[in-house]
C-alpha cells in the first residue's frame, strides 16, 4: 500500500467536505497533496492528526474504488476526536496510513455475506458494502444488520434504501425508538435469525462496541456460522501503528500488525479473560 | 582466511586498544561507578572503568562492594542496559511549522554517533539481537533504531562473576558469548592481570590491526583459562527459570490463575522493572506545541505496561487492576513474545528482580503459577 517514506511521518490531508451525520459525528472528505491517491483495503485505518492536538486511529470509511478521496467517519468523544470532527473545509489533517489487516472481502467471493454494526461501527464496514454492490454478482446472499442507540444514532441514513435496492438485505434497529421509527427495537442480536443467508456459506463481519460483538459472535457460532469465517475489528489504544509501541497488544496478538481484523476463532478464547 | 584469531592483551595495554577503538572513530561507553551503582558512561581510559568493584545483588537489593583485586569488569550488570543507547528514553520524532498550505513537517533523517559498547554482556547481546527483532524485523523497521544500532561497535566481556539475581543460563542467553560481537574479552586476574581476545568481525579486526604493537597469540594456558572463567560463572549461577520450554505455552493457561491476586497485592505497579529490563520495548507519543501554536513537535518517550493510561480507550483503560497489568508484563516477556516476534521476550539478567523495590522475582513468579498444584488448567476458556 501506498506509504510515505517513513510511516511516522504524517502528509498533509486537506478536508474537502464536512457533514455531521449525528449529535456527536461528522464525516469528512479529505484529500491529500496533489490529490494523489492512497490505496487501501476495507477495514484498515489512518492515524489522523489535528496540528498539535494529538494522533487518533480512525478507519477509513470511503469507496476503494476511488482511492484518491478519504472518506472519515468521526465520533468526537476527547479532545482528538473533537479537533478531528472540527475541521472545517479547507482545513489540514496530518494522516499516516493506511495500516492494518482488514476485512476479508477477497475470501468472502462466492460466500453469503452477513454484516453486523453498532453505531460507529458501520463506519468501517462501509468499505465493505461498497466493494460488495460493485461486484454484486461475485457474491451470495448479502445482508446488514445495524443496531443505534436511537433513530438519530444511525449513520448514513440516506444510503441504506440505496444500498437496499442494489441487492443487499437491510435491517435496522434501535435500543429506544420514537414515534417515527418502523424497524426493529432492541439489541441488533436479535436481528440474526431474520437474516437471509445460508450460515453454512456466511463470511460473517462485524463491528461495534466489545460486548456488542462478543454476544453476536456467540449467537452467530451458535447458529452455526463457523467461528473461522465470523470476523470482528477490535479497538485498543494505539501510539504508533505500526507494531513498534506495543500499546495495541492484545495477548498475543499486535491489532495494529495482526488486526485490527480477527477472527472469532482467534478472538473466542481471549475475549473471556477479563482486562486482557 | 586462517580461523579468527585469540590475542593476548595485557592489562597494562588496555588503554592502547581503547585509543585504537577511538582512532577507528568510535566512542567509547562503558561501565563507570557512579551514584554507588555500575552504569554506562563515557569511557576514555581504563582508570574510567570500576576497577576492583563488584556488585552484591539480591531481590530488590544492589550494593557496590571492593573486591579483593584489581578487576575490571568484576561486577554482573547494573541498572542501565544499553538500550538508552540504542533506544532512547526521549527522543524527538519530528517538527512541524504551520504554513500557507497547511503545515510542513522537519524530517531531518536520525542521525548516530558511532558509538562502541565496552563491557556487553552475553545477556546484553542477546537482548539487543531481541530488540533487533523487535524494531528492525517487522513491517516497519525503525528508523531512529536502525540508525543507532547500524553505528554501533559492540565489545563483549564474558562474565567472570554471576549476578546474585541472574538466570542466563536456564535461558539459554549466557553467561558465555557465542557470538554477535565485534570483539570479545575474558579478563583474567592471574597469574598477570591481563584479557583474552577474541576477534569476532571484520570491524573487530580493524581495531586489532591498528594497535602499534600488535598483541601476541593467547597460549593454549591462557585460553583455557579463559574458558574456565565462563564454566566458573555457569556453575556458581543460583537462579534458574525452571523448566522454560514448557513456559510460554503453559503461562497462556494461567490467566485466572490466583497467584496473580497474590503478586499484585506486593507490585506496587512503579515501572522499574520495564525501565531497566533491556528488552522491554513500549514507547508512548506526545505532541507539544509552543506558545504561538504554529510550532509542533512529536516525541516518543519509553512507556510501561504498568500505567494505568497505557491501555486507554474511550470509556476507561483496559488494565484497571495492579493484576491485569502485572499479568500483562509477566506473559509478554515469556510467553506471548514468542507469538508477536518467536523469541522470547526476557534473557534472565535479573535486573527486574533486583531493581523491583519490593523484590518480586520472575522466577519464583513462574514456579508458583505452574506449580503442580496450581487449579485445574483452563481458565482462560
Ligand atoms: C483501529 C481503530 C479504528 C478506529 N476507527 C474509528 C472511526 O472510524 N471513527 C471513530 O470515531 N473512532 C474510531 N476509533 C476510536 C478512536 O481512535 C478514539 O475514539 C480516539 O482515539 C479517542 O481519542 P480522543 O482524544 O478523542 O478521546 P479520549 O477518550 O479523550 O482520549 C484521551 C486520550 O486517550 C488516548 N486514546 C484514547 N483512545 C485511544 C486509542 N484508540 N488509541 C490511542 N490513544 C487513545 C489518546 O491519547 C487521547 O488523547 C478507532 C480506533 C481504533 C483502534
Ligand atoms: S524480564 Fe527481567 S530478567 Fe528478563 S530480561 Fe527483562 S529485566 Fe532481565
Ligand atoms: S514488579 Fe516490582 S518493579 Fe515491577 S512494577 Fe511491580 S513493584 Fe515495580
Amino acid at each position: 500500500m501506498a506509504l510515505a517514506p517513513d510511516p511516522m511521518l504524517p502528509r498533509r490531508a486537506r478536508v474537502l467536505a464536512s457533514r455531521q451525520d449525528t449529535r456527536d459525528t461528522w464525516t469528512l472528505e479529505l484529500e491529500l497533496d496533489g490529490a494523489a491517491p492512497l490505496p487501501f483495503a476495507p477495514g484498515q485505518f489512518n492515524m489522523l492528526w489535528p496540528f498539535g492536538v494529538g494522533e487518533a486511529p480512525i478507519s477509513i470509511c470511503g469507496d476503494p474504488a476511488e482511492p484518491a478521496r478519504i472518506v472519515h467517519t468521526v465520533r468526537a468523544v476527547g479532545a482528538v476526536s473533537q479537533a478531528i470532527a472540527a475541521a472545517a473545509p479547507g482545513a489540514v489533517l496530518g494522516l499516516r496510513g493506511p495500516f492494518g489487516h482488514g476485512w476479508p472481502t477477497v475470501q468472502a467471493i462466492g460466500h453469503d455475506v452477513l454484516i453486523v454494526a453498532g453505531g460507529i461501527g458501520l463506519a468501517p464496514l462501509r468499505p465493505v458494502i461498497l466493494e460488495l454492490l460493485a461486484h454484486r454478482g461475485q457474491y451470495g446472499r448479502a445482508a446488514l444488520l445495524y443496531g443505534a442507540r436511537t433513530p438519530a444514532d444511525a449513520l448514513y441514513g440516506h444510503e441504506l434504501d440505496a444500498w437496499r435496492a442494489r441487492g443487499l438485505q437491510v435491517l435496522t434497529t434501535v435500543d429506544v425508538a420514537d414515534r417515527a421509527w418502523t424497524g426493529a427495537v432492541g439489541v441488533v442480536t436479535r436481528l440474526i435469525p431474520r437474516a437471509e443467508v445460508d450460515p453454512a456459506r456466511t463470511v460473517a463481519m462485524v463491528c461495534g462496541p466489545d460486548v456488542m460483538m462478543r454476544f453476536t459472535a456467540q449467537e452467530l457460532t451458535a447458529r452455526g456460522f463457523p467461528a473461522a469465517r465470523v470476523h470482528l475489528s477490535l479497538e485498543r489504544n494505539m501510539r504508533c501503528a505500526v507494531a513498534l509501541c506495543g500499546h495495541c497488544q492484545y495477548g498475543p496478538t499486535l491489532l495494529c500488525r495482526d488486526g485490527p481484523v480477527l477472527t472469532w476463532e482467534r478472538l473466542r478464547p481471549l475475549t473471556s479473560v477479563r482486562e486482557l | 582466511m586462517t580461523a579468527p584469531p585469540t590475542l593476548r592483551l595485557a592489562r597494562a595495554d588496555l588503554d592502547a586498544l581503547l585509543d585504537a577503538v577511538r582512532a577507528d572513530g568510535w566512542t567509547v561507553l562503558g561501565p563507570t561507578v557512579r551514584e554507588e551503582a555500575i552504569v554506562y558512561d563515557r569511557v576514555d581510559r581504563a582508570a574510567d572503568l570500576p576497577a576492583g568493584w563488584t556488585d552484591v545483588q539480591a531481590p530488590g537489593r544492589y550494593r557496590l562492594e571492593r573486591r579483593a583485586d584489581e578487576a575490571l569488569f568484576g561486577y554482573a550488570v547494573g541498572p542501565h542496559s544499553w538500550k538508552r543507547a540504542l533506544h532512547p528514553a526521549d527522543v524527538r520524532l519530528w517538527r512541524a511549522s504551520r504554513t500557507a498550505d497547511g503545515f510542513a513537517v522537519d524530517d531531518a533523517p536520525p542521525a548516530a554517533e558511532r558509538t562502541a559498547f565496552l563491557g556487553v554482556r552475553a545477556c546484553e547481546l542477546a537482548a539487543i539481537a531481541i530488540q533487533d527483532r523487535v524494531l528492525l524485523d517487522g513491517p516497519y523497521p525503525d528508523p531512529i533504531y536502525r540508525a543507532r544500532r547500524e553505528a554501533t561497535l559492540l565489545i563483549a566481556v564474558q562474565c567472570g562473576t554471576a549476578g546474585g539475581t541472574c538466570f542466563c543460563a536456564s535461558m539459554n542467553t549466557g553467561p558465555g558469548v557465542t557470538g554477535g560481537a565485534d570483539l570479545t574479552l575474558t579478563e583474567l586476574l592471574e597469574p598477570a592481570h591481563a584479557f583474552v581476545v577474541e576477534v569476532g568481525s571484520p570491524r573487530g579486526a580493524a581495531i586489532v590491526a591498528r594497535l602499534a604493537s600488535p598483541p601476541p597469540p593467547a597460549t593454549e594456558p591462557e585460553r583455557a583459562a579463559a574458558g574456565a572463567v565462563v564454566a566458573r560463572t555457569a556453575a556458581s549461577m543460583g537462579r534458574t527459570l525452571d523448566d522454560p520450554a514448557r513456559v510460554p505455552a503453559a503461562l497462556q493457561e494461567t490467566y485466572d490463575h490466583p497467584r496473580w491476586d497474590d503478586v499484585a497485592q506486593r507490585c506496587l505497579t512503579c515501572a522499574n522493572c520495564t525501565m531497566v529490563c533491556p528488552t522491554c520495548f513500549c514507547t508512548q507519543v506526545s505532541d507539544t506545541t509552543d506558545l504561538t501554536g504554529d510550532h509542533a513537535e512529536r516525541w516518543r518517550r519509553w512507556d510501561s505496561c504498568f500505567t494505568l493510561e497505557f491501555t486507554h480507550v474511550h470509556g476507561g483503560s483496559v488494565r484497571q487492576t495492579a493484576r491485569s497489568r502485572y499479568r500483562q508484563w509477566l506473559t509478554h516477556k515469556l510467553s506471548t513474545w514468542h507469538d508477536q516476534f518467536g523469541t522470547s521476550g526476557c534473557v534472565g539478567c535479573g535486573r527486574c528482580i533486583t531493581w523491583c523495590p519490593v523484590g518480586i522475582d520472575i522466577t519464583e513468579e513462574v514456579r508458583a503459577l505452574l506449580a503442580p498444584a496450581a487449579p485445574a488448567p483452563g481458565g482462560a476458556q
